[in-house]
């Protein structure tokens, strides 16, 4: 095992693991405010790889699908909150469950419909198209150093958010104790609506930003939403340092496991989880609940 | 969950025999689809054991259905087909130890954790046969399919004869199943697990072992979801890792749903009605996958109780007007 070599797959291993705290993230505020199992969120990210590669391919440049994928997350959001999932929120597992894996069927179809299902790749913008080196014999994409950046931009700003405004303050008490926030007064519509549209919208900002690194093709979106599942009961629902922490611990044990144990890799992350929930079945980073 | 009243009985009674005759009538294609059909609806009938008695929501349970298929390929030796007697029960004993291992360790979670422990279990089934070559890799692999012989004795059966054998041993095993299922739950197991389903802390209270009952559903539930895999990789003759894929678990759930949560025929209903969809849904257009959504979508909206909770027209009382169903004006008014 050389140096340089374990370099570049911790370096992998960490820029995996803040795309996948972007897509776990979401999963895990929509869950811990509106206690939804979003099945679809999977289906954002596949759809942020999308318009990255629309934006790409018809306007020429990467850097504007960035915005353009916020943009269309949030309109995404605020539409699925406001016309589907507000009458779900008081129904059973199973229900949320098959209504979100009914909205795959439905994006999926809906992608081979208007773009194809070819395989496309999206090339990285031309700016970052090049290696930083950072030793003699080592140099590391800059695309993928950006995607960190970009990755760790957010999640600070989504920390802040949480922590320091009034509105992350009613968030925090909504995955605490829900009937709390009602009594106090608090209008619980708008939070969902924005909960919501800022989840989807992290999901697609995840999307457009891996479609330069993995390429867009059909059912994307399914891998990176059980994995993020796997994150999101690791690092303890409702938590978002949790699944920033584990996300972390995952995007290193896959891309390790996949480099250098690959007969092992696909089932090293599940055999994680399994002992995870059998040491601490609330998680990681979850407060235990009675 | 039981059948309540004569009418329903009856109604079971003539389903039964209308499967029993519908070989007679139809193409081999159909046959074969009918084989499927009864299969998916073993799956969901396991699993309603799960779901719809105790209160179970299980996201891996094709995990068992798979490695019961991959079990009768794994003992078949590449040439010679084995005798279902020896098939059968290697695959089922080996789902429900399966059942047995993964129930276990994911029933020490509840709710959303434990729909996302055995879909996590479900995964690591699904990469061991996709990542590794025990059973041809990602491509599957073809297998000579179980003979209906007892030791040296073969019923001879012509290459044409052969999907009806199978349709019928699917027959019979979906009717024993669900027979056996109806004494189960008739059972002080079948009304503590009814009572886990409605409120497990007064089961709990009451001195049950819930955690127990719990498995010994999960068990039960694996092995007869491996009897489905079993008829599975006898129907087919192939087995790949798409068997296992949750996309398989989550249809299961679906047809569950579709036919109703609240009885034990609902599942079978909700299979066979899935089937038939899917197969219309492909004779009329290429996107399959979006009629299958937007009939979810539909089930998940406005049918909460399933196919089966459609009750017989009993001469309605006459009460307000209905509105008029904002969803499809169309269909609202069709003589208006």
């Amino acid at each position: 095992m050389d140096f340089p070599g374990l370099l570049a797959q911790l370096l992998n291993g960490v820029q995996y693991g803040l795309l996948l705290f972007l897509i776990a993230s979401g999963l895990t505020l929509i869950f811990g405010v509106m206690g939804i199992i979003n099945l679809a969120h999977g289906s954002m990210f596949m759809i942020g790889a999308y318009v990255a590669f629309l934006v790409a391919r018809h306007w020429g440049s990467l850097w504007l699908a960035l915005p353009v994928a916020v943009a269309c997350g949030i309109v995404l959001g605020l539409v699925l909150e406001r016309c589907l999932f507000r009458f779900f929120y008081a129904r059973e597992h199973l229900d949320q469950v098959l209504l979100t894996f009914a909205l795959i069927l439905l994006f999926e179809e809906s992608r081979s419909l208007l773009v194809g299902n070819d395989f496309y790749s999206v090339p990285v913008p031309a700016l970052l198209d090049f290696s930083v080196p950072i030793t003699a014999g080592f140099s590391y994409s800059a695309y993928r150093f950006a995607v960190i950046g970009v990755c760790l931009a957010l999640a600070a700003l989504l920390f802040w958010w949480i922590e320091r405004t009034r509105m992350g303050a009613v968030i925090r008490a909504a995955a605490e104790k829900p009937e709390m926030v009602d009594i106090l007064g608090i209008d619980a519509r708008g939070v969902h609506m924005t909960v919501f549209a800022i989840g989807t919208a992290l999901a697609l900002v995840a999307g457009a930003l891996a479609a330069p690194l993995y390429s867009v093709y059909p059912n994307m979106g399914d891998g990176f939403l059980i994995i993020s599942f796997v994150v999101v009961v690791i690092g303890g629902l409702g938590s978002v340092s949790g699944a920033f922490w584990s996300a972390l611990i995952i995007g290193l044990v896959d891309t390790l496991g996949k480099a250098y144990a690959p007969k092992v890799a696909g089932l090293a992350v599940y055999v994680l989880m399994a002992a995870v929930l059998i040491w601490r079945p609330s998680g990681l980073f979850g407060q235990q609940r009675t | 969950m039981l059948p309540r009243g004569r009418a329903v009985i009856v109604m079971l009674g003539l389903g039964a025999g209308l499967l029993a005759v519908l070989p007679l009538f139809v193409s081999p294609y159909y046959v074969e689809l009918g084989t499927y059909a009864l299969i998916s609806a073993m799956l969901a009938l396991s699993l309603q054991l799960l779901v719809g008695c105790t209160g179970l929501v299980s996201l891996g349970h094709a995990a068992f259905y798979g490695l019961a298929a991959y079990t009768v390929y794994l003992i078949t030796p590449a040439n010679e087909a084995r005798s279902i007697l020896v098939t059968l029960p290697a695959a089922v004993a080996v789902a429900g130890l399966a059942a047995l291992i993964v129930g276990a360790l994911s029933l020490r979670t509840r709710g959303f954790f434990f729909l996302m422990v055995t879909l996590a279990f479900g995964q690591m089934v699904f990469f061991l046969f996709h990542d590794t070559k025990l059973g041809g890799g990602t491509d599957g692999a073809f297998l000579p399919r179980p003979l209906l012989a007892l030791l040296d004795w073969q019923l001879p059966l012509t290459r044409r004869q052969r999907p009806y054998a199978v349709y019928y041993v699917s027959l019979s095993l979906l009717i024993a199943m669900y027979v056996g299922l109806v004494f189960v739950l008739r059972s002080l197991f079948g009304r503590v697990l009814e009572g886990i389903r409605v409120n497990e802390h007064r089961m709990q209270a009451l001195g049950f072992h819930t955690y127990r009952y719990k498995l010994a559903a999960f068990v039960i539930a694996g092995l007869l979801a491996g009897v489905a895999g079993h008829m599975w990789a006898m129907h087919r003759g192939f087995v790949n890792p798409e068997l296992i894929a949750w996309h398989r678990s989550a249809e299961a759930l679906l047809m569950i749903l579709l036919g109703g949560l609240s009885t034990l025929h609902g599942p079978i209903i909700g299979a066979l009605a899935y089937t038939a969809l899917g197969e219309f849904a492909q004779a009329v257009t290429e996107r399959k996958l979006l009629v299958e959504g937007l009939i979810v979508l539909f089930v998940v909206l406005a049918l909460p109780k399933g196919l089966s909770g459609i009750s017989l027209p009993r001469r309605p009382r006459r009460e307000a007007p209905p509105a008029p169903s904002p969803t499809s004006p169309a269909e609202a008014h069709p003589h208006g």
